[in-house]
């Protein structure tokens, strides 16, 4: 199968795109940002913005038959309205190409925030309930937003067999995302008072479900799950860091300040309440066992990413 | 005979276990030796904890123990619970707890799932489904999570369930616990959407009667604009103010489960049906219940 990759040169994409490789597809790419010994590994990477007239073209002369979208990214990683253009507006224009060039097959690599972190939301979230709590998190919105519009396809371009897949936090050696920013200092901020269940899934374990999908040719939405969540005061401890539990108005005060993430005060709800999915449709489909335990997972994490020294406050 | 705590580590007649064997006590309260302690208690519950001592919906093992630890003193001593027919609630499988009200504060459920925990043999966890502001505010989120005590909603119930949990319901919800002191024996309107849980989930109902509850807790009014401020329903107010429980005696009553046939489709006046006869299975353990208050209350005043 010819797999073409938007977003190839970030951490998991790179990992997915080298087991796709080994597993006899034909991998390609699509991203701004460079990788350079994607050659030698026998993938092409074009670079450009998947928003621009250069991936348009890599569509038309490459003709893949399968899309894996990956090139989204959160508010850790890029602030403001920009955040927002590329998620929205890539996708948007994924979608167009796929449609305009005979792809087959779209996979939307989503995230499970889409459900938002509420007190009154169900512990397990299932793929058919609407976001929850964006008010207070704007800048979930545009991932949101890219989620439904890609879901949207499922009745829009029938003819594709579109498939978006809901990944919760991940962790790696050390790995990228947003669990692994956050846990990257010695010290980690908790909310007082609060202990949010995390679901976890190894990077690794994350590309198996990807290429799952991809060969089982799933169609409709899916949360991605491995093991069973664990509190958030488990990975802060087991990883070797140490929790700092703060009141949460003190929390909001420092939020962009002494080292900490510049995010919205509704966003400290993530480290209140708890967003955890249930996973049985996607493994009714694709039979995904993980292989990572959260023990495995957080040993790899604390080997690979050991606690910084002498790196100030956090 | 209930379960007075006539002593540290032994169930109240568990002098019958000592001499041969388990045997039930007159209303069927299991006799179980204690002398495993209650950290072996919360081993044993039967829940897949992992590696770390937490299971798949966040109920943690250190926690549960911390709790019983100090639940079970205020269980044996403060209220000197008596517990009747724990043997009609299911050593495994899944159940539903349904009762009455008892008390301004949450007294009576952390009462019930006490007496499961003390009371069975295997113990079980019996998982409450609680007023949303619980999981609002700090510390009592953390707990009430922890203690799988989660939001009543109907996701919660289903799922747990299918698992074969234990669940805890009180279906006359907060207007419950808002009953005043002279209708503390008193049912207010249950809710129906217990009835076709149990239908869909094919789950008995082991009705129970909390009596006590009203009395440790006198409410006289319920200030409700204060509650508002608080983020609360409202704040139940006693002669002496404040909402703290008395030391009064309490009383659990578990009648035999009640089992219905039916998908969870019915129409409203036959799940009204099977509202009305939980309703009345559990006025009927109320009054069993008051009737042997009055009688020990005379017994006591005709002593010398």
């Amino acid at each position: 199968m010819r797999v073409l990759i938007p977003g190839i040169a970030g951490g998991i994409a790179r990992k997915l795109a080298l087991r796709l490789k080994t597993a006899g597809h034909d991998v390609a790419g699509v991203d701004i940002r460079p990788w350079e010994n994607a050659r030698e590994a026998g993938i092409e990477v074009f670079r450009g913005d998947v928003r621009k007239r250069v991936a348009e073209d890599v569509f038309r002369r490459w003709k893949p038959e399968a899309v894996v979208h990956m090139a989204t990214v959160t508010a850790f990683t890029v602030p403001g309205a920009e955040r927002g253009r590329i998620n929205l507006d890539g996708t948007k224009a994924v979608f167009d190409h796929c449609a305009t060039h005979g792809v087959k097959q779209v996979l939307f690599v989503g995230r499970h925030t889409f459900y938002g972190a509420a007190p009154d939301s169900p512990l397990y979230h299932s793929e058919d309930e609407p976001p929850r709590a964006l008010e207070a998190i704007p800048e979930l919105a545009d991932l949101v937003a890219a989620d439904l519009y890609a879901a949207m396809a499922l009745w829009r371009l029938p003819e594709m067999t579109t498939a978006v897949l809901r990944l919760p936090y991940t962790l790696g050696a050390p790995g990228t995302g947003t669990l692994a920013s956050f846990l990257k200092g010695r010290r980690v901020p908790l909310v007082l008072g609060y202990d949010p269940l995390f679901h976890v899934l190894q990077e690794e374990d994350v590309v198996t479900a990807l290429q799952l999908a991809l060969e089982k040719k799933v169609r409709g939405i899916f949360n991605v799950a491995g093991p069973s969540p664990i509190p958030l005061s488990v990975i802060v401890r087991e990883t070797g860091r140490m929790g700092i539990p703060l009141p949460s108005q003190v929390l909001s005060l420092l939020l962009g300040r002494a080292g900490f993430p510049r995010l919205s005060v509704g966003a400290l709800d993530h480290l209140r309440y708890p967003i955890v999915v249930d996973n049985r449709r996607f493994l009714e489909a694709t039979g995904f066992e993980f292989q990572h335990s959260v023990a495995d997972m957080l040993r790899i994490y604390r080997e690979a990413a050991p606690v910084p020294t002498s790196a100030g406050w956090l | 005979m209930g379960s007075v705590w006539p002593k540290e580590g032994l169930a109240p007649n568990a002098h019958a276990v000592e001499s041969g064997g388990p045997r039930r006590g007159m209303l069927g309260c299991r006799a179980v030796a204690l002398s495993d302690g209650l950290d072996a208690r919360v081993d044993r519950l039967e829940l897949p904890f992992n590696e770390y001592g937490v299971d798949p919906y966040g109920i943690s093992r250190k926690h549960v123990k911390d709790a019983l630890r100090l639940f079970a003193l205020i269980y044996r001593y403060y209220f000197r619970v008596r517990c009747h027919g724990i043997h009609h609630i299911p050593q495994r499988g899944r159940g539903m707890l349904v009762g009455n009200h008892s008390g301004g504060v949450a007294v009576d459920g952390a009462m019930v799932l006490t007496s499961t925990m003390l009371e069975m043999d295997p113990p079980r966890l019996a998982q409450g489904m609680v007023e949303r502001f619980l999981h609002k505010f700090p510390v009592s989120s953390l707990w009430a999570s922890r203690t799988g005590q989660f939001t009543g909603l109907p996701e919660h119930a289903r799922r747990l369930l299918e698992d074969d949990r234990l669940l805890m319901i009180f279906p006359e919800g907060a207007r419950g616990t808002a009953k005043l002191y002279p209708d503390r024996y008193s049912l207010v309107d249950f809710g129906t959407g217990f009835i076709r849980l149990a239908l869909q989930t094919r789950s008995p109902i082991i009705p129970f009667a909390f009596l006590g509850g009203g009395s440790a807790i006198p409410t006289v009014f319920n200030a409700y604009a204060l509650g508002k401020l608080l983020g609360v329903p409202y704040v139940p107010l006693t002669p002496y103010l404040l909402p703290v429980p008395l030391p009064v005696q309490l009383e659990i009553h578990y009648g035999e489960p009640l089992v219905f046939q039916g998908t969870g489709d019915e129409d409203d006046h036959v799940i009204e049906g099977h509202v009305a006869k939980v309703k009345e299975r559990i006025a009927g353990l109320i009054e069993l219940g008051r009737a042997g208050r009055q009688h020990r209350g005379l017994a006591r005043k005709l002593l010398p």
